[in-house]
């Protein structure tokens, strides 16, 4: 055992574990997306998924999903990245200020919901607070509310692990920056920001999985028929395998998967690009 | 200078006040473990419980009426039930976050170490499948769990958390960055790829290791989809679905249970935040 079939070893319990407990069932999922019955059904080709790219519940889901998506994941890469280089500076009890970012990390969801329920609701904490009269939980602003959650929970972690990169910049190249007279802003986007490019990378894919798991909060602050803008696709995945359609949600599971594959290619191909040109630098 | 100073105190306080928002929610929490049974009712019943109408805003406590550690006996002591869930917790948690993490290692070393076209394929279907939300795993988790008979048994969350593939995405991210210079001097003496796996990557992966087994344990200390759809045993359960579903009789017992339940992530988080702070990226650059 040489070479390559020596490291195929490393692979093989995971590459088994995977297979049979993902991949394999999930031909299951083709299978059934593909056909009008779970058994003995007929091949109908392509009538599922059309049925579900006019399922109003379906396209609600995507779109609240997609919405999540686009604002959570940004957010929850530059906030971080801002707080990052402000803790950078010349200021008092910075690791403490880095252990209550984190903090929210070990807070059990059932806790974080009974905390959160009691501080939106319609007679809640924030509303006494600001005087206001907002009903959190079934308005358009409930959104606001469900990112507020996910930036609470994640920005600790993202945060740490942009401190560490940029502590790992070789303190050279900002001693000539500084040498060079160049200012902050400067320093940021011609020294730090390729430096980081790994780490953002990695952020971002980060956010995205804490994006698709926020769902859990979502579902427990607001059960399975939440307020219109609060419907994600995952609700629309729970409810129809509960009613047992499971032609739907294969299909449904499927279109998922292509999406996301098609995101992470993109991202990864952006990810080699970037890598090439620090290589030639 | 002076200007500087100023400016640097200015944020700090900034900072300081958005990290007190952060620990709220868990001092809230712990506060409110202290509070009577029925003081939270009191408090919180209008807003956590059937919906009533309420004229007054109920505002979480800060100062509780009464401390007592009524709450706590009564889940410690009174009820086996609860501890039986959490104990249900702990055997969920703790094998699949070391069998996870310790299939990740051996996995990710096979990524890193030789990548060819075909394992960067794989690498790639890894990667969807971490993103996937689990409702895309439920159905074929579901369906493989009656097929090999593990369904409502223990053994329907521990397999297929043992392998997920999560903790792989994110050690091989770690490893691509161990300098070559060790690999080659390694293998100059010789050594095979069991010995440098141990001897080498191993080491350096210490605080990732530590790191990546945090977030799942983390993430299935909290799971609350797989049990649902996987276990109908109400003796099964583990806390955390419990806990999400607490209902009004027991809400005085919610926020101490949630305090007991935290416990272990709080040791675990003061035992390694120094392996997070260490970085999953950074690894190796040095």
């Amino acid at each position: 055992m040489t070479g390559r079939g020596g490291t195929f070893l490393f692979l093989l319990p995971s590459l088994l574990g995977v297979l049979l407990f993902f991949v394999l069932p999930f031909g299951t999922v083709i299978y059934y997306s593909l056909v009008n019955r779970p058994v003995n059904g007929d091949f109908v080709g392509l009538d599922n998924f059309r049925a579900l790219l006019s399922n109003k519940a379906f396209l609600l889901g995507a779109k609240n999903t997609g919405i999540l998506l686009a604002v959570s994941v940004p957010l929850a890469v530059l906030l971080p990245l801002k707080l990052a280089l402000w803790l950078e500076r010349a200021i008092p009890m910075k690791s403490q200020l880095r252990t209550a970012f984190l903090s929210p990390m070990l807070v059990p969801i059932a806790s974080v919901i009974l905390v959160w329920r009691v501080l939106f609701h319609q007679n809640g904490t924030l509303n006494a607070y600001l005087g206001s009269h907002v009903d959190w939980f079934h308005s358009t602003r409930s959104i606001l509310m469900v990112l507020l959650l996910y930036l609470w929970k994640n920005i600790g972690y993202h945060t740490i692990l942009f401190t560490a990169a940029l502590a790992a910049i070789p303190r050279t190249y900002i001693d000539m920056a500084n040498l060079d007279g160049a200012g902050r802003t400067r320093q940021f986007y011609t020294v730090k920001l390729p430096f980081l490019a790994p780490t953002i990378f990695f952020v971002v894919l980060m956010s995205l999985i804490a994006s698709m798991k926020i769902f859990r909060e979502v579902w427990l602050l607001t059960g399975s028929y939440p307020y219109e803008s609060l419907y994600l696709l995952q609700h629309f995945m729970n409810n129809t395998f509960r009613t047992m359609d499971y032609q739907k949600l294969s299909a449904a599971a499927l279109m998922l998967a292509l999406v996301m594959g098609a995101l992470i290619a993109a991202l990864l191909a952006i990810e080699r690009r970037l890598d090439r040109d620090t290589e030639n630098e | 200078m002076k200007k500087r100073r100023f400016k640097n105190g200015c944020l700090w306080l900034a900072l300081a006040i958005l990290a007190l928002l952060f620990v709220l929610p868990t001092v809230l929490t712990v506060v409110n473990s202290f509070l009577s049974a029925s003081e939270i009712q009191r408090s919180y019943g209008a807003a956590l419980g059937s919906g009533e109408y309420m004229k007054e805003h109920v505002i979480l406590k800060l100062v509780p009426d009464i401390a007592t550690f009524a709450q706590y006996k009564t889940f410690l002591l009174q009820s086996p039930e609860y501890l039986q869930k959490f104990w249900n917790s702990v055997l969920y948690t703790v094998p699949i976050t070391i069998l996870q993490t310790a299939v990740s290692a051996l996995a990710a070393y096979g990524f890193c170490r030789k990548p060819s076209r075909l394992r960067r394929a794989i690498f790639f279907g890894y990667l969807v499948l971490t993103l996937m939300p689990y409702q895309v795993t439920l159905v074929p988790n579901y369906l493989i769990s009656k097929q090999l008979g593990s369904y409502d048994t223990i053994w329907a969350i521990l397999l297929p958390g043992i392998f997920s593939p999560f903790a792989v995405f994110l050690l091989t991210k770690y490893m691509q960055r161990i300098p070559k210079v060790y690999l080659e001097a390694a293998q100059l003496d010789g050594a095979n790829e069991r010995m440098i796996f141990r001897r080498i990557f191993l080491p350096q992966c210490r605080s990732a290791l530590y790191a990546v087994g945090m977030l799942i344990f983390f993430d299935y200390w909290n799971m609350v989809e797989q049990p649902m759809v996987l276990l109908e045993q109400e003796e099964l359960q583990p806390l955390s679905i419990w806990l999400s579903r607490i209902n009004e009789g027991e809400l005085g017992l919610a926020f101490a249970a949630a305090v007991i339940y935290m416990i272990p992530c709080l040791l675990l988080f003061l035992g390694g935040e120094q392996h997070l702070e260490e970085g999953i990226v950074t690894g190796g650059i040095k």
